[in-house]
């Protein structure tokens, strides 16, 4: 081939995701002037999200207004399980056939539509089951929690350090099968606590309910110091 | 896995950088510098963009990626290194309140187009 010439270096310096970031920003602002605490809730495939929210929105249904959006490649059966729990839930497909890995702002602005934000309090976002993809998008949320769970490995959080890094707090699932398992479990603490040294971790059963509490006040602390910023 | 949507990214920002004076030129590079601490894999995402650049002014550039280390300072004692394994604490004191430096980027630095209207002796 000839040789084309010469080049011109253009500088263009600019965040690839720039547009998610500011479309994220816009969907802090309109949340922070509704009063709506946002958590995004993230983990692999099977580490129970969908069961935990479920348990979590039963035990604060008579103390807070609660709302989910909820993100999956294809099909609504995290959406219908949610729906039992009597909250409005806005069920998000990132493509029937197998599409985007992870919600981003604009899907989440969206969502939103679809609920009346000014009677939420607490807005879960259950992001699509993934340790890698979903830590790069700011969705708009006030807090990131990461649920991982017993029945995987122990080094997840050194696997996916820029997950473990963005969050703010960590939740150890399925802690009713540990009698069952070689699981290491301060191991996993450990490995946990060099990513992210201080983060809190919340061991739970989604099943029998077993510290659940703990989380749940954990939230409702989040909730308060978002309130007076929100009050008018 | 989201290098697809990441790549489309690439290519609307640097179409939307060529020079109003030369509105029919090639590009020839993309420069881009990843952090090693951002969820991105270079071959992945060099691949999509080879896919995605088809048929727009892009189609055969080559994207350059300069891999950024991570660093972080310690809060504590001020103490500055290359984080080289998962590991978020100070190798100096210990301490785990770090502010990281670099090592999260994502960002676009230039493109190189070509000067002239690319190809035409060719």
């Amino acid at each position: 081939m000839a040789d084309p010439g010469p080049r011109r270096e253009v500088r263009v310096v600019g965040r690839v995701l720039a547009v998610n970031e500011r479309m994220a920003e816009e969907n802090r602002r309109r949340f922070r002037e509704r009063g709506v605490f946002v958590v995004n809730v993230m983990s692999s495939p099977g580490s129970g999200k969908t069961s935990l929210l479920q348990k979590t929105l039963q035990a604060l249904a008579s103390r807070v207004s609660a709302a989910v959006i909820v993100g999956d490649v294809a099909t609504t059966h995290d959406a219908e399980r949610l729906a039992v729990t009597g909250v409005p839930v806005v069920q998000v497909n990132t493509d029937a056939f197998g599409g985007d890995c992870h919600l981003a702002a604009h899907v989440i602005e969206k969502a939103a539509e679809n609920l009346d934000l000014g009677a939420v309090e607490l807005l879960f976002v259950e992001n699509v089951g993934n340790l890698v993809c979903p830590a790069e998008f700011d969705i708009g949320e006030d807090v990131r929690v990461v649920v991982l769970s017993v029945t995987e490995g122990e080094d997840k959080p050194v696997k996916y350090p820029a997950m473990f890094r963005s969050c703010h707090a960590a939740l150890l699932n399925k802690i009713d099968l540990l009698p069952h398992l070689d699981y290491d479990k301060a191991r996993a603490l450990a490995f946990l606590h060099q990513v992210h040294p201080g983060m809190p971790v919340f061991e739970t059963s989604a099943r029998t309910g077993e510290g659940l509490e703990a989380w749940i006040g954990w939230l409702l602390e989040g909730l308060e110091r978002k309130r007076p910023r929100a009050s008018r | 896995m989201h290098e697809m949507g990441i790549a489309l990214e690439i290519l609307e920002i640097t179409q939307a950088s060529i020079p109003a004076d030369l509105p029919t030129a090639r590009v020839a590079r993309v420069n881009l510098r990843v952090g090693k601490l951002s969820a991105v894999v270079p071959e992945s995402l060099r691949f999509c963009f080879e896919i995605a650049a088809r048929e727009t002014p892009l189609a055969g550039a080559e994207l350059a990626i300069e891999e950024i280390p991570v660093s972080a300072r310690c809060r504590a004692c001020g103490e500055r290194w290359t984080v080289t394994e998962p590991v978020f604490l100070c190798q100096a004191c210990g301490g785990g309140d770090l502010e990281i430096l670099s090592g999260r980027e994502l960002d676009i630095v230039s493109i190189e187009v070509f000067d002239g209207a690319g190809g035409e002796n060719g």
